[in-house]
């Protein structure tokens, strides 16, 4: 079977997992927060730093060339691990929120407007919630949602035919996987229904874009952001893929160096392409790292990946959903690799913290789905997310942990 | 194990069976204390008497074992306090969770969050409710 074996080929690559957390060995289990880094990864940047680095497109000499081409090189490999047809649709972003912010701005100023509406989904993380109510609050525009009903999470997509014909959504931004659900949007479906009625799509792949093959060309998106500190690369580098037909005609987001062409006192004008959207200099390392990450991903494979996290989210659903008291968020099957729940009256922060004492790494809180819980009734939950370094064990350890934990706070 | 220097039988005791746990009619005054980061969330009632002492405290909410039982063993601690008197405790129990060597003195049974100073991510927790309680004593009346 693909499960376990995954673990077993490649958890040795992530040199952070070896070691003891409070006297146990390290069970991490917040993949969804951030995910660790391999050797090939932690060693390439190094590798840079000692003998590449100088600032991009700007230097004659050798090292500029070297950096400016590495950098490239990491613009052209984000576009195959996206599925994009030209590294021109690639734009660098810090992560995912970033992505969306420029969107939201760049985009949402010139296109929307009083009367048109913005649609997005009930399961929204805050980085593609708050952009878009501000977005609304600066253009007139208005921000609906699409309906999530009960634990399980369920968006009624059929809905959604609806909701576009009656009202003038010109945008749709949505999660491909829920940071706190764990469900899987039919994303195919979705951009096909609104390319029917021209609404622009944004996908966030945050939670997919290192768990599940994704080809934007298939999806037909028309934006599809995510960030590298989820999928084994570094923090504040992200990528924003934008379909080369809208991107085209959309303004800047921050203004400076590397972004201009020719400049006067009196004005400026604007490189074509990605380099538009990047002003300034760069996180080089970071896509560099992103690079190696992406190619280490891909001789993994995603759809391995994604068999892995199937796999794993149902094993801890089964064995969690037995523990009593416990109420798990999402859908039993077809989940991710992450699980969100509340154990009796147990709050999350004790949880996570009696857990973390036993080596466990949890997530407790609201996710960044405020809005999310308190429609859910819920103030907190703790979260397990896994990466295909995970294994069966470490969720029987969870289990154990939990077990004792019912004792400890149980009334 | 240093998670039970966190959780003394007096938290758990205090967090399961929250004293003072309820609402104040008006015009009992009130503050609250929200942390962003859980979404925990309390809300301390306070009726001062004519010469100016904590007559009735009480709070309400939801929040994690730390929070619950401190801000239970704040409501038993203030009353009968002075305004002065109860922002001065906060003060001396803050001091004794963020500083070194600051002794217990007058702190009584708050000494049993003497764990906090291991585990400052749960400082806020253990705050809340003081802060609570410090808008509540701050709230105008009428
Ligand atoms: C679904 C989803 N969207 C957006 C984000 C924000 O990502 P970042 O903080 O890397 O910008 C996250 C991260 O938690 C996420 O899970």
């Amino acid at each position: 079977m693909v499960v376990n074996s995954l673990a077993e080929r490649y958890r040795a690559d992530f040199p952070i997992l070896d070691q003891k957390v409070n006297g146990f060995p390290l069970v991490y289990l917040d993949n969804a927060a951030s995910t660790q880094h391999p050797n090939c990864v932690i060693d390439e940047i190094a590798r840079y730093y000692r003998e590449d680095h100088a600032n991009v497109h700007r230097g004659i000499h050798a090292l500029s060339s070297r950096s400016t081409k590495l950098y490239e090189d990491a613009r052209a490999r984000a576009a195959r691990f996206l599925g994009a047809a030209s590294a021109d649709s690639i734009i660098f972003t810090r992560g995912t929120t970033e992505g969306i912010n420029l969107v939201a701005t760049s985009w949402g100023t010139a296109h929307l407007g009083p009367g048109d509406v913005i649609l997005i989904t009930e399961m929204e993380h805050h980085a593609n919630l708050i952009p878009w109510q501000i977005a609304a609050r600066r253009t007139g525009a208005s921000l609906q949602y699409l309906a999530v009903h009960g634990d399980e999470g369920t968006i009624d997509w059929s809905d959604l035919e609806r909701l576009l014909s009656q009202n003038r959504v010109r945008l749709l931004a949505f999660t491909h996987i829920s940071n706190s659900l764990g469900c899987i949007n039919p994303v195919r479906a979705i951009c096909a229904t609104a390319r029917r009625h021209g609404v622009t799509t944004l996908v966030d792949a945050a939670q997919s874009a290192g768990h599940a093959p994704i080809n934007v060309q298939e999806l037909d998106c028309d934006f599809l952001v995510f960030s590298g500190h989820k999928c084994c690369g570094p923090t504040g580098i992200g990528i924003l893929y934008g379909n080369p037909a809208v991107l085209d005609d959309m303004q800047p987001y921050q203004f400076g160096g590397e972004m201009i062409s020719r400049v006067t006192y009196e004005s400026a004008d604007w490189k074509p392409g990605p380099h538009r959207f990047e002003a300034g200099t760069p996180h080089i390392a970071g896509a560099i790292g992103l690079n190696v990450a992406m190619d280490y991903l891909e001789t993994i494979g995603r759809p391995a990946i994604q068999a892995n996290d199937h796999h794993l989210g149902e094993v801890a659903y089964e064995r969690l959903s037995r523990l009593p008291g416990i109420r798990i968020l999402g859908p039993r099957r077809e989940r991710a690799g992450l699980i969100s729940f509340q154990l009796g009256a147990t709050h999350a922060h004790d949880l996570v913290a009696y857990a973390d004492q036993f080596g466990i790494a949890l997530r407790g809180g609201h996710h960044c789905n405020q809005p999310l819980m308190r429609k859910l009734g819920l103030q907190a939950t703790a979260r397990a997310s896994f990466y295909f370094y995970n294994t069966e064990s470490e969720i029987d350890r969870l289990v154990e942990v939990l077990e004792a934990a019912i004792k400890y706070f149980g009334a | 194990m240093e998670i039970d220097e966190l959780y003394q039988t007096i938290i758990l005791d205090h967090s399961k069976r929250p004293r003072n746990f309820g609402e104040l009619p008006p015009p009992a005054t009130k503050g609250e204390g929200y942390n962003p980061s859980c979404g925990d969330e309390v809300v301390v009632f306070i009726s001062q008497s004519p010469q100016g002492t904590i007559e009735q405290v009480r709070f309400t909410g939801q929040a994690c074992a730390i929070c619950t039982a401190s801000t239970s063993l704040m409501t038993t601690q203030v009353k009968g306090k002075t305004v002065a008197e109860a922002l001065g405790l906060k003060r001396t129990f803050i001091d004794f969770l963020t500083q070194d060597a600051i002794p217990a003195t007058g702190l009584g049974n708050l000494q049993a969050l003497a764990g906090v100073k291991k585990f400052p991510q749960r400082l806020k927790c253990a705050t809340l409710g003081w802060h609570a309680l410090e808008g509540a004593l701050k709230t105008n009346v009428g």
